[in-house]
């Protein structure tokens, strides 16, 4: 079994006739997601992807015609945040925002109205979430993982696929990988994530990415401490990277003097993670529990 | 995007808090003239980007406009921190009874807007938020309701505000969030906000940041963007949605991702190396894109050795292989490359940049250990 997504699955993607959205559905359907839906308003009505996927106006009648449970969000930065508040008023119990640079004041909005529906946000800023072989709801390329019993949870895109191939290369598979988003305000924390795999019958171990800025990582190593029975590998990035300084994207903003790498990697350490202080010294540590 | 003292204080009197009189010069003729129609006793202050202006020299107390016109002329000349200074602000001296401090910005780590106020404000104000945590009073915004009138006078009894002032406070502390909310700022601060010698609150200097995400709806912040107050190189990167911040080290690094590139950099410290910057060019990596990062990373003279690291994923190696090879025909250099492409079309991207005599790693940590090396043999730069 898997996390949050699995055969079972319908999705809906949210912008599908643009550019964006329109490619990553055609590779999310070759890797076997069942995409039941897709939205554009103004475009109800037509068919897309050799005319194998129907598009609705909104979301409510997609869900409505469909049965979509799960939505996908590539339309550009400024509807974004209404898209995902769309999702959430349809009912959708995950919703995923691949959309980067969603301004940080409509997002605080967003986050407090996801709360009241009790609905799963994932990102924005996410490359989405992967449980292998059959189930992609994102951006995370098909072939760099297979399908395994360890659990990967990160704020980061190419840094996770970078760890995923490493262990993949060492043999090593994933049940679920997911992307909570390199944004300030995101949705799912680390948290709610580990929790899961907690509860993942095939989740054996777990590695959590993480970077500088934020209180996320002391957070999660909190709730290690006290609730998690299963290993954790921890890698943190930004240990090199200089104070207070704007690092690409918001995620990686040191506030005030908290959530510097160190202190990341302390507080995980005192919570019995083991921390790789490379990609590629993670496979080992997670073949050594 | 950060705006200027006077851009604040524009925003300011828009929103109806007290600033103290006076106007921008940029001239000394300018600033006497401005000293002139303010009788008394006016402070010059340096309208730059940079932090420590006042212990650099880039604020002044003068007592009549030919002394304003004289000190003027000194400022208008020099530099601080790299950075000319083109414009003063020409303000009346406030009689300083007590520096508060009052700002607002988001907090990630609750997920809302914090406001905050302390009795202990000025340029010390990090310092105090440190040793004594106690002295700084915050309350949580609520996004749907906004900072209510209640909280403003739960902050200004527990920084101690004459009773009196009350008032007073909850109207700056109400309209500087409006002007935060409307400007879609991400941090909104008056530091200092005066407690006069009359008994008057007025916001000394100012700061405020827009949420460069937001932008577009501020097209009117285009226009009002210093590209002078910031480094040449961070402009050029932002141009071609790169994103650059430049470090001390010696080994120049060009990465995909934010976090790939944080980790590439920990790499090369944790091997005795140094990076000579941070550069992320997100995703899609064509020869344009390749080409603009490079100029950028070599202009920097302190590079010695070139550490290119692309996982591709969406982006293919061989469309970032070609993007190398065209950069390194349009740009001349001597510096050595080390290369790692991993991911989709790997093989192909290898196959082209070995045939251009490009030097590639198979690991991260190999390609770390290369670029040290490389860096170390080449002479250091005259």
């Amino acid at each position: 079994m898997s996390i949050l997504v699995n055969g079972e699955t319908r999705l809906v993607v949210q912008g599908i006739t643009g550019h964006e959205g329109s490619f990553h559905a055609d590779a999310m359907l070759r890797y076997g997601t069942n995409i039941v839906a897709g939205v554009t308003p103004g475009k109800g009505g037509e068919w897309v992807l050799d005319g194998k996927v129907p598009v609705f106006d909104s979301v409510a009648s997609a869900v409505e015609m469909t049965g979509a449970d799960t939505s996908i969000i590539f339309v550009p930065a400024r509807f974004a945040a209404d898209a995902i508040l769309e999702a959430a008023d349809a009912g959708l119990d995950l919703i995923v925002c691949i959309t980067e640079g969603i301004p940080v004041k409509e997002m605080l909005t967003v986050r407090y109205v996801i709360e009241r529906h009790k609905a799963c946000l994932l990102g924005p800023n996410t490359p989405g979430i992967l449980s292998p072989p059959f189930t992609k709801v994102g951006i995370i390329p098909g072939g760099i993982t297979c399908a395994g019993n360890v659990g990967v949870v990160s704020r980061s895109g190419t840094l996770t696929y970078e760890v995923v191939h490493a262990l993949k290369l060492a043999g090593i598979g994933t049940s679920t990988c997911v992307g909570i988003g390199g944004d300030p305000i995101i949705g799912a924390d680390f948290v709610e994530i580990l929790s899961h795999f907690e509860g993942d019958s095939n989740t054996e171990s777990v590695v959590l990415i993480g970077e500088i800025g934020g209180r996320d990582e002391e957070r999660a190593a909190d709730f290690i401490a006290e609730e998690m029975t299963k290993p954790v590998v921890g890698l943190i990035a930004g240990l090199a990277a200089p104070h207070d300084t704007r690092m690409g994207h918001a995620g990686a903003i040191i506030a005030g003097g908290v959530g510097t790498a160190a202190e990341k990697v302390a507080a995980l350490e005192a919570a019995g993670v083991r921390m790789a202080r490379s990609p590629e010294e993670v496979p080992g540590l997670v073949r050594g529990r | 995007m950060r705006l200027h003292e006077y851009q604040s204080k524009e925003i300011f009197t828009e929103h109806h808090i007290p600033i103290p009189l006076g106007r921008l010069a940029a001239t000394p003729e300018e600033a006497k003239l401005i000293a002139e129609e303010l009788h008394g006793p006016v402070v010059l202050k340096a309208q730059v980007l940079v932090g420590g202006r006042g212990r650099a020299g880039g604020i002044r107390l003068v007592h009549s406009p030919d002394q304003a016109e004289e000190e003027a002329a000194k400022i208008l000349g020099q530099r601080i921190r790299g950075v000319p200074v083109r414009r003063l602000l020409v303000e009346e001296a406030v009689n300083i009874q007590q520096e508060i401090y009052f700002g607002m910005t988001v907090d990630r780590a609750r997920g809302e807007t914090l406001v905050i106020a302390s009795a202990e404000g000025g340029v010390n104000i990090e310092q105090v938020a440190q040793v004594s945590p106690e002295k700084i009073a915050r309350v949580g915004v609520d996004p749907l309701l906004g900072l209510r009138e209640f909280q403003a006078r739960v902050l200004a009894a527990e920084i101690e505000i004459p009773r009196t002032l009350w008032r007073a406070f909850v109207a700056i502390a109400l309209n500087l969030y409006a002007a935060y909310q409307d400007l879609d700022a991400t941090l909104a601060e008056i530091n200092p906000l005066v407690l006069s010698a009359e008994g008057r609150l007025v916001a000394l200097d100012g700061k405020i940041i827009i949420d460069d995400n937001a932008l577009f709806r501020h097209p009117t912040f285009f226009d009002k963007r210093d590209l002078s107050a910031e480094a040449p190189e961070e402009i050029e990167a932002r141009k071609f949605g790169l994103s650059y911040v430049k470090m001390d080290g010696d080994i120049g690094c060009l990465v995909n991702g934010a976090g790939l590139a944080m980790a590439t950099m920990d790499i090369i410290q944790s091997k005795g190396g140094a990076p000579a910057n941070f550069l992320d060019i997100g995703g899609g990596a064509n020869a344009e894109k390749v080409t603009a990062a490079l100029r950028i990373l070599l202009a920097d003279p302190q590079v010695r050795a070139v550490l290119i690291n692309i996982f591709g994923g969406i982006t293919r190696c061989d469309e970032v292989a070609h993007g190398i090879r065209a950069a390194l025909e349009e740009i001349e250099t001597d510096l050595p490359f080390v290369i790692r492409l991993v991911g989709t079309n790997e093989a192909e991207g290898q196959r082209i940049l070995a045939d251009a005599k490009l030097e590639t790693a198979a690991t991260l940590s190999e390609a770390a250990h290369m670029a040290i090396r490389r860096a170390q043999a080449q002479e250091a730069p005259v």
